[in-house]
């Protein structure tokens, strides 16, 4: 009421008045477009250079001035490094690792969130507890962690890898899907209950629905997390198991460093990234659960 | 539609509070009873463990003919509506209906048959493709009666399913409760805190205190004769005056001094039991609305009349609320520090303060033509009937 009765009493601008105002628009829209083509620059401009890279002759890499755009494009690094490079490997490696931690994580997290947001499992004190795994820095347990594995034989074992990543993303799948579900009324459940639904069926039919955008945070996040992950993948594998930037990473560790290749994986990496992100995108719509209960 | 016994029946929570307290209702098969009582005095609590989303700590619950217990909320057959209407915002209007009776696997022709029906009884038919979010507050609430009379259960239960509407809304929204609930002959209980929905809506109301019953009666009954200083508060707004009183006997008829001024009983206030009162403290109370400015009624005897001065003048066009402060004690019971306390803390502040000053505001319901100015002193007639009595001790009503 204040507010409406406070702009009908706004007088409205003069000539002179509507020109300053029209001159300040101008120049904040030259001023956010500036802004904008700046940050765009500074995203776009490595991604750019990672792509005219891995198409460019060995000749062109570092010339002065740089080459903004090869004459002859070549696909000769993408052959090298998926076929003679181990890049296959690596991203199949990366697909198989990711693929089980987005999963687990997924499954694990929602079960465990969901019992701790409506059963108020483990008290008030889990769910922070649970969140407070992610502060450690991981550099701290790397040692331990590689000793362990050689103990258990897991190094370079896709599975002992995925194992350990579950370990660093399960924390932010529970603390997701515990806020979500909290936030979810109960009284949705509860009226599926007395409608004729089992616990089960409460959950699968309503709470799992109305969760969606938690859940493709949580397993966007675990996949991401798993795809790039590079300090534990480095120590723990070596052959077997190598995931894409532990074998990016040796491109560049050869005497000659063959920017060419790492440039070509590192575009292949990221399509299934982008893919993802595209479709998160689609499913992050927020404030699902608005309309379910009158405020 | 089903009869539905509750019996002695207990809710402590782990953390020990004890909600409910040896309850025992009966709603008849058809009958629309309303629990109401103040916020926390365990009236969701009730119809939750008759829905079967809490569990009991004694006593059983009975609907039809059924015991019902141990039974999960799916098996016992009612229909709940939730204060915050709880509709599946991810399925449209149509599907939030179809919903419980895909659940019971009812055939596609069966299902939309009683869909389409339910939406033509609530008026929902062109919002059935809409999603909860596109609806407006009175709409969502058709829908969550809709979801719930299209399983035609043995009872209806019902949590204070209009407190999240505007003032009008509900009162139209009241009305259309009431309808349906007459053309369905739907068995139901209904929670309120509201005495007003209370009173418009029971067949017969329950009114509940820290989990325990006080009165179930009809509204009429509860009106006329609440048991207690606590039903007597709570039913009626404004709510029913309350002062520290004396019984006493003059030229052999009963009366009742408050302060330094008394009043005579009629014949239809003094009974029997009241012998036993004179010369002991009571609880006098008397409805604003049977409160009457003296210079109004001329007819009034003197002996009908006390005074006081008037505080606030609320005109209503068809009536004037006045305020006025009479120099007598307020009485300061469990009961009506309470009943205070449900408004807000500064009412009991008040009455507190009040008790210091031995003044009591009293509330009348005067005609529109009274002259009572702020300030003023007035005089005051009770109707006929309006003086109650309640023991000093436990607050219960002097009857007989
Ligand atoms: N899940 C619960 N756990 C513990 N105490 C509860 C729970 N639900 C309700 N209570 C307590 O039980 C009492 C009755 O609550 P409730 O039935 O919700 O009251 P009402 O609906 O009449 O306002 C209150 O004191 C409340 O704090
Ligand atoms: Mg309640």
């Amino acid at each position: 009421m204040a507010a409406v009765g406070a702009r009908a009493r706004k007088p409205r601008p003069s000539g002179a008045e509507r020109m300053i105002l029209g001159r300040r628009l101008r120049v904040e829209g030259v001023l956010r477009f500036a802004f904008i083509g700046l940050f765009l620059l500074f995203l776009l401009g490595p991604l750019y250079w990672v792509f005219v890279t891995s198409i460019k002759p060995v000749a062109d890499y570092q010339t002065v001035p740089p080459v903004w755009f090869p004459d002859s494009p070549t696909s000769i690094h993408f052959s090298a490094a998926l076929n003679d490079l181990r890049g296959w490997t690596g991203l199949k490696n990366s697909a198989i690792v990711a693929g089980i931690v987005t999963v687990v994580s997924v499954l694990v997290g929602t079960a465990a969130a969901y019992s701790m947001a409506r059963f108020r499992t483990g008290g008030k004190n889990l769910a922070f507890w649970v969140l407070s795994q992610r502060i450690m820095p991981p550099i701290a347990v790397v040692i331990p962690i590689f000793l362990i594995y050689r103990e258990l034989d897991l190094i370079d074992n896709r599975f002992g890898l995925a194992a350990l990543y579950v370990v660093f993303t399960l924390p932010f799948s529970i603390w997701m899907m515990y806020t979500y579900f909290r936030q979810m009324p109960v009284e949705l459940e509860e009226a599926a209950l007395v409608d004729g639904c089992t616990r089960w069926q409460a959950l699968w039919k309503v709470a799992w629905p109305l969760a969606a955008p938690g859940i493709v945070s949580a397993a966007a996040f675990a996949f991401v997390f798993s795809w790039t992950e590079f300090l534990f993948a480095l120590v723990l594998t070596s052959n077997e198991a190598v995931t894409v930037p532990v074998v990016i990473s040796q491109f560049l560790a050869f005497q000659a460093a063959q920017f060419g290749e790492s440039s070509a994986l590192s575009l292949c990496a990221m399509v299934p990234a982008l893919f993802l992100g595209f479709l998160v995108q689609k499913h992050l719509v927020r404030g699902l659960t608005l309309g379910a209960v009158q405020g | 539609m089903a009869q539905v016994t509750i019996e002695h029946l207990g809710k402590t929570f782990s953390e020990g509070t004890e909600a409910v307290r040896d309850l025992s209702l009966e709603i008849g098969d058809g009958e629309l009873v309303v629990l109401v009582g103040p916020s926390g005095c365990g009236k969701t609590t009730t119809l939750r463990m008759v829905a079967g989303l809490e569990e009991t700590t004694s006593g059983t619950i009975t609907i039809g003919d059924r015991v019902v217990n141990h039974l999960p909320p799916r098996e016992r057959d009612i229909a709940m509506v939730f204060q915050n209407y709880a509709l599946y915002p991810h399925k449209t209007v149509y599907e939030n209906l179809a919903f419980p009776l895909k659940l019971r696997r009812l055939s596609k022709p069966e299902i939309d048959d009683r869909v389409r029906r339910s939406a033509r009884l609530l008026g929902l038919e062109d919002l059935l493709g809409r999603k909860p979010r596109q609806l407006s507050g009175g709409q969502r609430q058709r829908v969550a009666m809709g979801r719930a009379i299209v399983r035609e259960p043995q009872a209806f239960l019902m949590d204070e399913p209009l407190s999240n509407l505007d003032a009008k809304l509900r009162t139209q929204m009241r009305a259309e409760i009431h309808r349906l609930q007459r053309e369905l002959q739907a068995t139901t209980i209904y929670v309120t805190h509201d005495q007003v929905e209370a009173m418009t809506l029971g067949d017969r109301v329950a009114l509940l205190r820290k989990g325990e019953l006080q009165q179930m009666a009809t509204p009429q009954e509860l009106y006329d004769k609440p048991t207690n200083v606590f039903v007597a508060g709570f039913i009626g707004s404004p709510a029913m005056n309350f002062v520290g009183a004396e019984l006493g006997r003059r030229d052999g008829h009963l009366e009742v001094t408050f302060g330094q001024q008394s009043l005579r009983l009629h014949e239809s206030e003094a009974r029997p039991g009241l012998e036993a009162y004179i010369g002991r403290r009571c609880v006098l109370g008397i409805r604003p609305e049977h409160l009457e400015d003296a210079a109004l009624e001329s007819g009034a005897p003197a002996d009908r009349r006390f005074r006081g001065k008037v505080e606030v003048r609320e005109g209503l066009g068809s009536e004037v609320v006045v305020h006025f402060q009479v120099e007598a004690p307020p009485t300061l019971t469990e009961d009506v520090r309470e009943l205070a306390l449900d408004v807000d803390a500064a009412a009991l502040a008040d009455l507190e303060r009040e008790q210091q000053l031995h003044e009591t505001v009293f509330v009348g319901r005067f005609g529109a033509s009274t002259k009572a100015a702020e300030g003023d002193a007035v005089e005051v007639v009770a109707e006929h009937g309006a003086l109650h009595f309640f023991d000093a001790e436990s607050g219960r009503r002097i009857s007989l």
